[in-house]
Order: structure tokens, then C-alpha cells, then sequence
């Protein structure tokens, strides 16, 4: 259990949390059920647990952790095709250190490299090319995943590589993109989100108004936030205000670093070098359409899928794995079948158990899964 | 990955390629500055700006104030000390 006092400004975040509890009491529910929001982005999830917030809300508010984190998202058979890539003699595979402990069919990057891959943990795409570059001899291959947040990233390192004429680096692409994702949750028979907290730096990136539809079609409102505990709880405030006064909008409140339009030299670069896969696969979700990227035809020669025989083999996630279900507030991390058995952050089966942003790591790690709300009074 | 960290440019080190030295809660490393400069506001004019670094890439231009602020959010997550010992081991494996 965390306090208020732990929150960077303790009176405003305690007077946020009286605002919100007034607002949930005006708020009438079906079936007196409570108001389900989702937090898409992993960055948003993990500070929740950090600080307790799901705990400290009135009961009437529930969260729902949504896909947002990409490492906890990717389908086994990827990190399949990822080792296939790293057992490569010539090959130097570079990735993030996020994406080291996620399960394939058999093994781990972190496995493959106990075992003598060439697998070296990076801190930007810009440390890949500069290996290429140190290794003409070498083939050095990034695993590019992640929202819009690190696609401008891969994509401009792919255009620095072009102008410097380097030929031994390529990307393995699996970035995915937000909004055909949000339409999929949308979409699905049975959700029940009420509505959303927007992710603050995918934001950052492709700006509001691809939100629109949401509001639009989908009668849910979404409130873009920032990732620190009070901007959390402001943006809640804001999304029941919204439920009180009977409006559905796309509101921002992370205006201090998200604006309307996003960032135009990031969205040139992503739009140059990627291009919409008709599909995608993720984990816990199944396909989904339009929500991968791939590598248009003008930059093949980077592209690994092109340069090296990538197996490609789908392989379904594990029959007791309830991920999806997680994913979209159907039920609770604890109350799936396999969480804190045979599921744990050490052997974990499912993706929501790998990442930190995940949410069934961040109940086993919290303690969220002691399945009790904790008494709001124990916040003040 | 996704939150990024603050930092300061402290020097512009191509700006034919667009490059510049951040320092970040004390290391200094290479960041690709693309994504806040254009005609307006040419590489150059970022001397001594606060960046949000993304991956090692500048996302965003911020205060000095919000850095600060960001910074001390962040390092309550742990996410400063992750992305610090991610830059430091970064290519080594």
C-alpha cells in the first residue's frame, strides 16, 4: 500500500482523490456495475502499481490494463524468428533489453545468448548502426518494437544508414501502431471499457486527432495523460467529469509536452521508411488488422525479413494463458487460471507476466494480488 | 523505452547529420536531434536546450523546470537508474 504523501504535491493529489470519489457517486452505471477505464500505454500501468492508485480509487472505478506495452504483446512465434536471426554466425542481433527474457517456443534471446549467440542489449538503434559500422565484417540486425514512441527512431537511424552507404545493417521490424489496436479492443464482443487514458508520448508522436473516432464512432471518451501519478489522477478527473456532465470528447491532458498536430519530422520519417502490414500477430490478442509495420520496398536492402530467411512459423499462445482476457478487463490478473503457478515473473507463460509494464507482473510484483482493495482511508 | 529521460544538449557534434551531445543525469552520450529541428528553429539553436530523449533520439523540447520535475518522477519509478545502466552497457552485451 502506498500514501498520498509519497505524490509530489500531497494536497493536490489529495483533493483530486476527493474530486473523483464526488464525481464517481454522481455517476450512475449499468447494472450498478463500476466504470471500466483502460490505460494504454505500459508507461501508465506501471506507475498505477507504483504509487497504488487502483487502490486508493473509490470502488465504483476499475482499471483495466490495456496492450500498451510491446514487449508483452509479442507473439512467440516473432521471438522465434528472432532467434532464428541471432544463431546466425555472421549476425550481431541487437535489441532493447525489454525484449531479452520474453519466451519464444523454446527459448529466450537471453537463453540464445547463454548458448553463444551474438546478442547484445542496446539503448538505441543509433548503438546498432554504430556496431554495423565498427563490424564491416559483421551482419548487425536491430529488433525494432515498439508504438510510435520508438518507430521515428528506427526509422531515422534507417535513413542515417542509407546516407552513410553502410550495407551490414538491417532492421527485424515489429513496430505496431496504436489506433487499429484501440479499434480491435473496440471492437471486441466483449468489452466493456467505459472509456480511456490516452498514452502520453505515442501522443507526442501522432498528436489527438487520430483519437477522434473513438469519441466519433465508438461513444468513448479518452483523455491523453502524462505518466506521473498526479497526471494520472488529473486525467481520471477529467474522464469523470466528462461521465458526470454526459460528454464523450478526446481531451488532452498532457499539454505540456502533446499537442494537436504531433510531431511532423517524426511522422516524414516514419511514413518514408514503413509502410501498413495487412495484419499483424500479438500475443494474448490474436491478428489484428493493419496494426504491424513493415519496411517499404525502397529500403529492402534493410530490411531482415528480406535479407535473411526469417521462419515465420505462428505458433499459438499457451492454452492456459488467459492474457487476452486480461487485456481487455475481462477478468483480473489473479483470476486466471495460471497466475502466481505456473505463471510467475521467472517462468513466466504468459506476456502480461514478462515486463514490468505488464499487468499481471506489476500484481505479482506489487502485491495487487492480494485480490482485496485496500480501504481508501489507509491513503490519507 | 517508452517514458524517456530529460537532458540537456551540450554540444552540436554534426549538424550535417543532425547530432548532439546530451547530457543526461550526468552521462553524456550521442542523441539524434531530427525530430525537433526544421526551418525555424535550425540545429544550431539548440545549444542548451532540455530534451526529452526517447531511445537516443530528442522527441520533445521541454523547460528547465519540467526536466527537473520529470527527472525526480522518474527516478521514483526507477526508470532513470534502468536507462542509465542501458546507456552505459549499450553494444557491449
Amino acid at each position: 500500500m502506498k500514501y498520498v504523501d509519497e505524490f509530489r504535491d500531497p494536497e493536490k493529489a489529495k483533493a483530486l482523490f476527493r474530486e473523483i470519489e464526488a464525481l464517481a457517486q454522481r455517476i450512475e452505471t449499468k447494472d450498478g456495475k463500476p466504470l471500466q477505464v483502460m490505460e494504454v500505454c505500459g508507461g501508465h500501468t506501471h506507475s498505477i502499481f507504483r504509487y497504488g492508485l487502483e487502490a486508493m480509487l473509490p470502488e465504483k472505478i476499475e482499471l483495466v490494463h490495456g496492450p500498451g506495452c510491446p514487449v508483452c504483446v509479442l507473439p512467440m512465434g516473432r521471438v522465434d524468428d528472432c532467434l532464428a536471426l541471432a544463431e546466425r554466425p555472421e549476425v550481431i542481433f541487437t535489441t532493447f533489453g525489454d525484449a531479452m527474457r520474453v519466451p519464444g517456443s523454446r527459448k529466450s534471446l537471453m537463453q540464445a545468448k547463454a548458448e553463444g549467440a551474438d546478442v547484445r542489449m542496446v539503448y538505441s538503434p543509433l548503438d546498432a548502426l554504430a556496431l554495423a559500422r565498427d563490424n564491416p565484417e559483421r551482419e548487425v540486425v536491430f529488433f525494432a518494437l515498439g508504438f510510435e514512441t520508438t518507430m521515428p527512431s528506427t526509422a531515422l537511424t534507417v535513413l542515417q544508414a542509407e546516407a552513410e552507404g553502410i550495407a551490414n545493417f538491417s532492421l527485424f521490424c515489429n513496430h505496431i501502431t496504436i489506433i487499429p489496436t484501440i479499434k480491435a479492443i473496440l471492437d471486441s464482443p466483449d468489452l466493456r471499457v467505459d472509456g480511456f487514458l490516452g498514452p502520453g508520448h505515442v501522443s507526442m508522436v501522432i498528436g489527438n486527432r487520430p483519437y477522434d473516432f473513438i469519441a466519433r464512432h465508438y461513444r468513448r471518451p479518452l483523455v491523453i495523460a502524462g505518466f506521473e501519478p498526479l497526471d494520472i489522477l488529473h486525467a481520471l478527473w477529467m474522464l469523470l467529469t466528462q461521465f458526470a456532465e454526459g460528454r464523450c470528447e478526446i481531451e488532452n491532458q498532457y499539454d505540456r509536452i502533446v499537442d494537436g498536430e504531433g510531431n511532423r519530422q517524426a511522422l516524414e520519417a516514419v511514413a518514408k521508411v514503413f509502410e501498413l502490414r495487412e495484419f499483424f500477430e500479438w500475443r494474448g490478442l490474436g491478428s489484428i488488422d493493419h496494426s504491424g509495420l513493415r519496411m517499404r520496398e525502397a529500403y529492402a536492402r534493410f530490411d531482415a525479413e528480406r535479407r535473411f530467411p526469417v521462419p515465420q512459423v505462428k505458433i499459438a499462445d499457451p492454452a492456459s494463458c488467459q492474457c487476452g482476457e486480461v487485456l481487455k478487463g475481462v477478468i483480473k490478473p489473479w483470476q486466471c487460471k495460471v497466475f502466481g503457478t505456473a505463471c510467475t515473473p521467472e517462468t513466466p507463460v504468459g506476456a502480461l507476466m514478462v515486463s514490468s509494464e505488464g499487468s499481471c507482473a506489476a500484481y505479482y510484483q506489487y502485491g495487487g494480488g492480494s485480490r482485496e482493495r485496500a480501504p481508501v482511508e489507509a491513503a490519507e | 523505452m517508452c517514458l524517456g529521460i530529460p537532458g540537456r544538449i551540450v554540444e552540436i557534434s554534426d549538424a550535417a547529420n543532425k547530432l548532439a551531445t546530451v547530457e543526461i543525469g550526468g552521462v553524456r552520450r550521442p542523441v539524434n536531434i531530427a525530430c525537433i529541428v526544421d526551418e525555424e528553429y535550425p540545429v544550431e539553436r539548440c545549444l542548451g536546450d532540455w530534451v526529452l530523449v526517447h531511445v537516443g533520439f530528442a522527441m520533445s523540447r521541454i523547460d528547465e523546470e519540467q526536466a527537473a520535475r520529470t527527472l525526480e518522477a522518474l527516478t521514483e519509478l526507477g526508470e532513470v537508474q534502468a536507462e542509465l545502466a542501458a546507456m552505459r552497457g549499450s553494444g557491449g552485451g
